[in-house]
């Protein structure tokens, strides 16, 4: 038996506008950019890829199941800006052939440095999907399937999920298939999917390469490639990101025709079938146990986090972003909470990355910076002012408000200057 | 094929330089020397006797207006040197001031120091007729001189290049180092135009020194993009002396941001003080250095003071050597807002010297440096922003300087010098297949 159990990452970051040292106005937000991002995204690819999937969920009649996984601060993006592609989610819901995954709301990094973070979040998105999708997510994915024996811990101690979903990658398998569900190191009830990254990234990366053997790709050949795991597997995840349909893999490459004509070549063979996460750990009990003692992703070749963390610059945004997790939640302020968080969506420090930046690769495609310095001293610049925000009520908050008001001035410049004067 | 002879036509050479393109002829044919080919290099020397003791020279022949000069450290290189004032970046008004005051020094002189100076060269003569002369003695030196082409470098040798391809039918390439329009911008000179034009005009291969003047010479020049090449200059490592940094004895409680180069309107000194006050309004301790000299310093002083940061603004004139290696090292920042750079070598040496650099976006090295900071030289709040950020965010200090020296590695002259020889080679065969 090989179930195929197809996930999707929904997600689109939210870009800063142009802020610089001089900037005092505390709107961070390139809305212009995000707003026209998102509609060109919905249309290229949400909206046709969710009608297609509708199709073909109703054409199977229960037989298509699928998964995906949108990030808040996405679904924040489509309530303003694309309310159509909503309704298209919401009837995808309806099916009962579609599952929500949970992850954290901002797309951040908050497993690394904060757990209470982390644990906020993860508990505002699963809130989120519950109310807007009507189901509480039982399965849980992080931020690029970033992943350690730590996290499935931690997110078993959460008592709220069944699974969790990361990158089947050789050097934590070792010479085991992606192709079984497996148990983390330490867990007792969790269950682990993993993903199968070679047939996935035919799909996701290579469909419409014509410098690979195997182009073009039909639906014919991927099914018979599928139907291979019958014997030696139980699942075949097939997780991407959802861009990958009219976004990365243009609609002339053929892969909404792919992907149309994909399920019914799957269903031919008898002991396939189409599963959801929840059903895949419903289904199958783990093989093995998997240990992770370092963390891993899905990212580039490596496999890691120096997409993320790779250099001073990123580790510095991102430790000086959590280092103000106390001041920001003391305000109580929920407009400077909520900035604070967005200034958390990975994408930010994805941009800092000088790896490969040279070669002017993938990273850059996604990039609206120039450079990753660019990037650093926008959020640099932004997170300086969020944190000048901190420090005001504190002052209103004082008896005689003219003089500590004048302190308090004068403290901040001093802060300034102190910062300038590290080495 | 036989090693390649080229007869090089150049006008400035360290140490008598004012600018890159004595850098840049230094370290090309230095590399080319290396490679094998032969070069005849004929400078225009101004001796200027301040600056002709430290050199390797051979003691030269007085009596003819042109000496035979040995470099120790180049094996293939012979160089001549024409007696003239030329000057590359000149204006007219500038080269007359030089000629007076080296009269001056003649009638002031009893030492034979100047002796070197024919007696029968013209000195009234304008900076035009002083091309054409420099032209008239590179072909008498031609005459008695094998070579399979002739590479010209920058507007006032194309003259002579021209003369000397044609004496013995040989190809003619122009280098193009700058142009009119980067030094003028759009108040060229018509002269000099006409005589780049020329220049490029007969070239048979033109080497822009970056894409950013290629499509100068395409666009303003008419110059057919086929003939056009691309060669970027390199930069000439300092080598082992980067890990003594810690012990130069430099104390400073004050930032360095650094301009090192010509004052001059090419080079947007004003762009630079204009950010340096927007910087000031937020940051104190910083002082910002203008390293060069040049026709605006007394504009730019002057700009200083009416902008109210004179005290915080160092004019040091002009640099040479052990100093630029001093100032690159107490620098923290380098800052190039050209207005118009055909390449810009001065980054390259800030990044060798591991000082990160901001580069204006109107400049042949932003093509070849993806570690360091851009902006339009215009974009003044840009700069300072900038500016602001690498003295505020030591880590961003940290990532350019050590990407950015790693990257600069990756420049070097071998490189362009073997570009040259390509060049040269397909000249070469096109002449060749031309003939038969």
């Amino acid at each position: 038996m090989a179930s195929i159990c197809f996930y999707f990452q929904v997600h689109q970051p939210l870009r800063l506008r142009h802020y610089t040292v001089f900037d005092k106005n505390s709107h961070y937000f390139d809305d212009y950019k995000n707003s026209s991002i998102c509609r060109k995204v919905a249309n290229k690819c949400y909206l046709p890829s969710n009608r297609l999937l509708l199709d073909i969920i109703r054409r199977f009649e229960g037989r298509f199941r699928i998964a995906y996984s949108i990030t808040g601060v996405l679904l924040e993006q489509l309530h303003s800006f694309s309310p159509e592609v909503m309704s298209t989610f919401d009837a995808l819901a309806e099916t009962g052939c579609v599952e929500f995954l949970a992850e954290t709301y901002y797309h951040s990094l908050s497993f690394l440095y904060s757990r209470d973070e982390f644990i906020e979040q993860v508990n505002k998105h699963s809130e989120t999907i519950e109310y807007l999708f009507g189901q509480r997510p039982r399965v849980f994915r992080n931020t690029e399937l970033i992943y350690n024996n730590d996290l499935a811990a931690l997110v078993e101690s959460m008592g709220k999920f069944d699974a969790i979903i990361s990158e089947g990658a050789n050097h934590i398998l070792g010479l085991r298939s992606p192709n079984f569900v497996y148990r983390p190191k330490h867990c007792e009830k969790l269950k682990l999917l993993l993903k199968n990254y070679s047939l996935s990234d035919d799909i996701a990366f290579r469909f419409s390469n014509r410098n690979w053997p195997e182009w073009p790709l039909t639906a014919d050949k991927f099914a018979r490639w599928v139907s291979d795991v019958n014997g030696n597997g139980n699942v075949v995840n097939l997780f991407m990101d959802y861009e990958t349909f009219g976004e990365h893999q243009w609609e002339d490459t053929g892969i909404f025709d792919f992907m149309r004509h994909l399920p019914e070549k799957i269903l031919r063979h008898p002991d396939n079938d189409f599963k959801t996460p929840s059903e895949i750990v419903r289904t199958y009990d783990p093989v093995d146990t998997v240990d992770v003692p370092h963390l891993i992703s899905w990212a580039d070749t490596e496999r890691d986090l120096s997409a993320w963390l790779g250099n001073a610059m990123q580790s510095n945004a991102i430790h000086e972003l959590y280092r103000l997790e106390k001041k920001i939640k003391n305000t109580s302020d929920e407009k400077i909470i909520s900035d604070w968080r967005k200034l958390q969506v990975s994408d930010h420090f994805y941009y800092m990355c000088t790896k490969y930046f040279a070669d002017g690769d993938v990273h850059k495609y996604f990039n609206p910076y120039d450079s990753p310095y660019d990037s650093y001293i926008n959020f640099m610049n932004v997170l300086n002012n969020l944190q000048s925000r901190c420090a005001k009520p504190a002052l209103l908050n004082t008896k005689s408000m003219t003089n500590n008001a004048l302190r308090g001035e004068n403290y901040l410049t001093e802060q300034a200057t102190e910062s300038i004067c590290q080495p | 094929m036989d090693r390649i002879k080229v007869f090089m036509l150049g006008w400035e050479f360290p140490p008598f330089i004012s600018g890159g393109l004595g850098t840049a002829c230094y370290g090309l044919t230095k590399a080319m020397d290396q490679l094998g080919i032969y070069v005849t290099f004929v400078l225009p020397k101004m001796v200027d006797s301040k600056y002709s003791t430290h050199v390797n020279l051979l003691t030269p022949d007085s009596r003819t207006p042109t000496s035979t000069v040995k470099f120790r450290e180049f094996k293939n290189v012979i160089f001549h040197t024409i007696n003239s004032p030329l000057q590359p970046y000149s204006t007219a008004e500038v080269y007359q001031q030089r000629i007076e005051e080296n009269l001056r020094q003649k009638y002031t002189s009893h030492t034979n120091v100047t002796s070197e100076y024919s007696g029968s060269l013209d000195y009234n003569s304008d900076m035009y007729t002083e091309v054409h002369r420099y032209a008239e003695v590179a072909v008498e030196l031609a005459e008695h001189e094998h070579y399979d082409l002739v590479h010209a470098h920058d507007w006032m040798t194309y003259p002579a290049g021209i003369a000397v391809s044609a004496i013995k039918e040989r190809p003619l390439i122009v280098h193009v180092h700058s142009t009119e329009f980067d030094r003028s911008g759009e108040h060229v000179n018509q002269m000099i135009y006409d005589i780049e034009r020329e220049g490029m005009e007969r070239a048979d291969k033109v080497i822009a020194v970056s894409h950013y003047t290629r499509n100068i010479i395409i666009s303003r020049y008419g110059i057919s993009g086929e003939k056009v090449e691309v060669v970027y200059n390199g930069v000439e490592r300092n080598g082992n002396d980067n890990w003594i940094l810690a012990e130069t004895g430099i104390e400073k409680d004050e930032k360095i941001v650094l301009f090192l180069g010509r004052i001059t309107m090419q080079k947007g000194p004003e762009y630079f003080l204009h950010a340096a006050k927007k910087v000031l309004d937020v940051v104190d301790n910083v002082k910002f250095v203008m390293a060069g000299s040049g026709d605006l310093i007394h504009r730019a002083v002057e700009m200083a003071a009416e902008l109210g940061i004179g005290q915080k603004v160092l004019f040091t004139g002009f640099l040479r050597g052990e100093d630029v290696r001093k100032i690159y090292k107490m620098a923290d920042l380098y800052v190039m807002p050209s207005v118009s750079e055909p390449f810009g070598i001065a980054p390259l040496e800030a990044l060798d010297n591991d000082v990160p650099v901001i580069i204006s976006k109107q400049s042949g090295v932003s093509e070849v440096l993806m570690h360091a900071l851009k902006v339009d030289f215009w974009d003044v709040n840009e700069i300072a922003n900038k500016i602001v950020a690498v003295l505020k965010y030591p880590p961003l200090q940290m990532t350019l300087r050590n990407h950015g020296n790693f990257e600069v590695r990756k420049l070097r002259w071998k490189d362009s010098a073997q570009r040259c020889a390509q060049i040269y080679g397909e000249t070469l065969m096109q002449l060749n297949k031309c003939i038969s």
